[in-house]
């Protein structure tokens, strides 16, 4: 574990560092944490107070963002979207990669017709447009933020179970692995202490990815009105008015589209950084 | 080439019971039977129309059963009927819907790999240029631009603002009686906005992908070689990198079906286009099981297609694997 602290420090977050795109994506990912955890405390106004006096006015000194139909203030609908967003992204996220690492390992590990089972599990479900699938699943449920952080993430584990594998199939042929077969270690401890963290580092890019990812498919479910339901405020729902409003008010469809691009692009752009940062081929 | 087609068929089967059976456990998963759901969520769905369905998918039988005779149904091309008030054949839906979502999604192909393949050829052969890093910063925001939200600001500017392009449906109404060449312009107008948002998000990953590809055959040898031959640099990028470079690309075609497809409901429902993906979310919306149930088993077959077809192609074009054990 020393090692790898170590090598944490000493390699991969110089290189990280240099790198000024991951690190701006980081600076984003870190402040909207900050921004979610205040938002209460930061919002101008209530993100649910409606106001008749104010229906759809443009962006103001009273109201940046201006405010929507119901003259509710988009800045702090935006900001409080923000948590609907970030808890997507991470759930959802840990979900695949938790239920992709597990089918990995055992399918690296064992081999066979373990092996061939899960892998043909992986195509079969690679084949259902994951979009299609994930509206099929909500149409049986009643739309609520949690079902849809669980059925993102057990659409998108197939490519985190592809990743791990190929690492255990390597890993798995490596000689300290043979030593702890030869002292006797069971399959799980070998799995889980002596593959797993040698095996995750890759999983770590297409996490950060695959945060990007659910936030761009929770938007577009709550877009479409089967996410997030009004009037919880999610930028995929405030846009969702922006569509209903866009002859008169530009500035609802603006800032959630804004909102999601930076996110999205920032945690891409971390995503990249951290791929480079663990890449020995990439030039340091 | 032969015995590889076999093989690659022969695997189709497995998969294409895999696909039945997650669809069937979709159904069974939900809580409750799916008729009494159904009854549930859609008052207006009548005696009769319980009956029949209980009928159809065969509740009153053992689960085995039950799928059996579903699976028996769809290789009989029967989906069953959608629930909604024309009570037409799920099957008859798809099929009229079908040709306008895979018409827009080859249009869609066509520009994606039109484009993609030189803006990736420019970005590797001008490496670390301003180029490429100008190619690099819309990729970045290609990748993370909401498809829907690129929708609304293209409806905004060219239908709203400026007003140049129609914002909804396949043509305007009463456009069957002008000439051949008004409607089909009318139709092209129409049919813009949406093909430029089912392309831009993939048009960012394939440029990457095809920069990533080229930077990695013109480091090869052979490379070195045609230019120390004295070719010029048009005939070495053009003649002799492109061609292998291309060959990832295929595979990256059968990957992006699905994509597609599923792309097909967001586009579709904001242009108010006619085709499979505004079938499938009027289908979640009224919770119209059959179409949803069918929707989705179709998709997933054509995808398995699409992804035979690309294999297919990249066997054509690749001597190693055409000439190969396969």
């Amino acid at each position: 574990m020393d090692y790898k602290h170590s090598y944490l420090i000493s390699i991969f977050w110089p290189h990280l560092k240099r790198n000024r795109m991951a690190l701006f994506g980081g600076i984003i990912v870190l402040a909207l944490f900050v921004v979610s955890m205040l938002a209460p405390l930061i919002s101008p106004y209530d993100p649910s107070a409606i106001n008749a006096f104010k229906v759809l006015s443009p962006p103001s000194w009273q109201h940046w963002f201006g405010t929507d139909e119901l003259g509710r203030d988009v800045l702090s609908r935006v900001l409080f979207g923000s948590r609907v967003s970030l808890k997507v992204g991470f759930v959802a996220v840990g979900i695949a990669v938790s239920i992709g690492t597990v089918v990995g390992l055992v399918s690296g590990y064992f081999s066979g017709i373990v092996d061939a089972t899960l892998m043909r599990l992986v195509d079969i479900m690679l084949c259902f447009p994951a979009f299609f699938l994930i509206l099929a699943i909500i149409t049986f449920l009643e739309p609520s933020i949690w079902y849809i952080m669980m059925v993102i993430g057990l659409t998108g584990w197939m490519g985190v179970a592809r990743l791990v594998r190929a690492e255990t199939l390597s890993i798995r042929e490596m000689d300290y692995i043979l030593a702890a077969r030869c002292i006797g270690c069971s399959n799980t401890r070998i799995i889980f202490r002596h593959i797993l963290p040698n095996a995750i580092s890759p999983v770590l890019v297409s996490a950060t990815l695959g945060i990007a990812g659910a936030i761009l498919t929770e938007s577009a479910l709550s877009f479409l009105g089967i996410g997030v339901q009004p009037p919880t405020p999610s930028w995929g729902n405030i846009l969702t008015s922006g569509k209903d409003y866009i002859e008169f008010a530009w500035w609802l469809s603006l800032f959630p589209g804004l909102s999601i691009l930076f996110t999205v692009l920032a945690y891409n752009l971390l995503g990249e950084g951290i791929r480079d940062a663990l890449d020995p081929r990439v030039k340091r | 080439m032969t015995t590889y087609l076999i093989k690659r068929i022969f695997i189709l089967i497995p998969l294409m019971v895999g696909i039945t059976l997650i669809t069937f456990s979709v159904i069974h998963l939900a809580p409750g039977e799916p008729v009494e759901m159904q009854m549930a969520m859609n008052p207006k769905v009548g005696k009769e129309a319980r009956e029949r369905l209980t009928k159809f998918y065969g509740l009153d039988k053992p689960l085995h059963e039950q799928y059996f005779s579903w699976v028996a149904n769809i290789a009989k091309l029967d989906l069953g009927r959608s629930f909604s008030s024309d009570n037409r054949p799920v099957v008859d839906k798809i099929k009229e819907r079908l040709p306008v979502t895979i018409s827009l999604n080859v249009i869609a192909l066509i520009l994606e790999f039109g484009l993609a393949i030189p803006i990736g050829i420019l970005a590797a052969t001008r490496r670390d240029t301003w180029l490429d890093k100008g190619i690099t910063v819309f990729v970045f925001i290609g990748f993370a631009i909401p498809t829907f939200w690129l929708a609304l600001l293209l409806m905004y500017f060219f239908g709203v603002r400026l007003g140049w392009l129609p914002i909804s449906g396949l043509h305007t109404l009463g456009s069957d009686s002008w000439g051949t060449v008004h409607y089909l312009w009318d139709m092209a107008k129409h049919l813009i906005m949406p093909v430029m948002v089912a392309s831009f998000g993939s048009l960012a990953g394939l440029s990457r992908y095809m920069r990533s590809a080229m930077l990695n055959v013109i480091s090869q040898d052979y490379i070195t070689t045609a230019r120390a031959k004295g070719l010029s640099e048009r005939v070495v990028i053009w003649k002799h990198a492109l061609r292998n470079a291309l060959l990832p690309l295929i595979t990256l075609l059968g990957f992006s079906i699905p994509g597609l497809i599923g792309g097909s409901v967001i586009f579709e429902t904001i242009f108010a286009i006619p085709g499979m993906g505004q079938l499938f979310y009027q289908g979640v919306m009224s919770r119209d099981y059959p179409v949803v149930m069918g929707i989705l088993v179709i998709g997933a077959f054509l995808t398995l297609i699409g992804n035979l077809i690309a294999d297919l192609c990249y066997a054509l074009a690749d001597p190693r694997i055409r000439h190969g054990e396969g």
